[in-house]
């Protein structure tokens, strides 16, 4: 691993399928889980097997299943995303107050969604970039970091464009403040303690020295990852 | 007797007056009553405040309703649609006004203003601009912001099945918004795909009970959003 010429035979990091497997063990059997629109809804299709976890979707389901086939579909059963969707044996249908109710009142044990920066003390910053001519637009993501027990973050460590996205404190509007637990990145699984952003996990062929580079914060490391 | 059917849905919405507030049931094309909005698109009542989780699709239903420039305001908690700009061209062109809600703030203001209930604190939005100029409060160390109630003079809803009374059940996810704007209305308005005799309608099964609805009009097939959409339809 730490011979150049090895690091070149494997792409360093996790792909997209590879964040989505890395979040989906961290999901215990049992769990009430909500997926956000995006990257997250991956999670679902790499839970272990032998693991029951249930999925919430705040238009008014609990038990989400799988996609439908072809010419299956319903229009009147969606996800969050205004997909069609399926319920499984099991499932339960309700009104908006009533799974809101389920998010703010502390029932769900996780949600996993995507951001646009996340500050050392937890706050995230996922529905605005603040632009002048932007139409605000902010669903249920206010609802689920403030209500949600457990809240997961999955995204690219950096923009596009290279800029860290794990950051001293946000510069893009609040959807909630010190709200994030775990974060999983393209490169780490990334802690969020009261000593700031703590480093639980490297990617294949990432090093701690890269990660630290790309994180616009202190990253504290355990000594048993301090390579 | 009590015979809340009604024959037409020009009668179902013919006393929504100018600058009304109207809930509209829906989340995306799931629940949305379309016939109801084109019925209120030809009566013609203008200004109103309309609020509705979203802005409509393409040039239909609720985006409909917006292009007739009958809405002066929104209250919704997401407005922007992949394949429609009639809300956001208005709103960047300050014609038509709009009030960002986080989706269960909305909820429960709505279920709040249907309950008796004026306010309430919910730690949603805390620490964000959408507490800017609201009242704060400490409760057991954790900051929760006050949102008032939201009531309406007229909701219009969809359901699968109504008896006579009003008892209403729906189809999966269209439920969404509508049992809590039934709750929240002065007048409660609702196409349902079924009319049904009483007890039809086990009263385990009952989702609305008859007493938040006043009026019901029968819609045997009502049209989809999305279909109407990608057959490029528009309304009027």
């Amino acid at each position: 691993m730490n011979s150049p010429s090895e690091e070149m035979k494997i792409t360093p990091g996790w792909d997209r399928d590879a964040m989505a497997h890395r979040v989906a063990q961290d999901i215990p059997d049992g769990a009430y889980v909500n997926l956000g629109i995006g990257m997250p809804e991956k999670v679902a299709l790499h839970v272990p097997e032998g693991r029951e976890v249930i999925y919430h979707t705040e238009n008014g389901l609990l038990g989400m299943g799988p996609d439908p086939l072809p010419g299956e579909g319903d229009h009147e059963l969606v996800n969050a995303g205004k997909k069609q969707i399926t319920a499984i044996p099991g499932a339960s249908y309700f009104h908006h107050a009533d799974s809101f109710a389920m998010i703010r009142g502390g029932h769900i044990d996780i949600c996993v969604l995507g951001a646009m920066q996340i500050s050392a003390t937890g706050d995230l910053a996922n529905w605005s970039t603040g632009a002048v001519d932007a139409i605000p637009a902010v669903g249920g993501a206010m609802d689920l970091v403030a209500g949600v027990k457990t809240i997961f973050i999955i995204t690219q460590h950096c923009t596009k464009n290279g800029d860290p996205k794990l950051v001293e404190s946000c510069t893009y509007p609040l959807t909630g403040k010190a709200v994030v637990n775990r974060i999983f990145t393209d490169l780490a699984v990334i802690d969020v303690t009261p000593k700031g952003f703590s480093l639980v996990e490297l990617a294949p062929g990432i090093t701690l020295d890269e990660v630290r580079e790309k994180t616009a914060a202190t990253l504290i490391a355990p000594p048993s990852l301090i390579v | 007797m009590i015979n809340k059917h009604v024959t037409s849905l020009a009668q179902a919405v013919a006393d929504i007056s100018d600058n009304d507030t109207v809930m509209i049931g829906g989340f995306g094309e799931a629940g949305s009553p379309i016939e109801l909005i084109h019925a209120l698109i030809d009566q013609g009542a203008k200004g109103l405040t309309v609020i509705n989780n979203n802005t409509g699709s393409g040039h239909v239903g609720l985006a409909a309703l917006i292009e007739n420039r009958q809405v002066s305001k929104m209250i919704c908690s997401f407005p922007r649609t992949a394949n429609s700009t009639v809300f956001s061209d208005l709103y960047r062109s300050n014609s038509i006004e709009l009030e960002l809600v986080p989706q269960g703030t909305l909820a429960e203001r709505i279920r709040a203003g249907g309950s008796g209930i004026p306010a309430f604190y919910t730690a949603t939005a805390s620490g964000t601009p959408l507490s800017e100029g609201k009242e704060l409060r400490q409760f057991c160390g954790r900051e929760y912001v006050m949102e008032h109630g939201l009531k309406a003079d007229f909701a219009l809803i969809k359901a699968r099945c109504a008896d006579r009374y009003g008892n209403l059940t729906y189809n999966k996810t269209a439920r969404n918004f509508a049992p809590i704007m039934a709750m929240a209305a002065k007048t409660t308005i609702v196409q349902t795909s079924q009319q049904v005799e009483l007890g039809d309608i086990p009263a385990e099964t009952v989702v609305t009970p008859g007493i938040f609805v006043n009026r019901i009009v029968t819609v045997e097939n009502p049209a989809q959003e999305s279909q109407l959409v990608n057959e490029g339809q528009t309304y009027p």
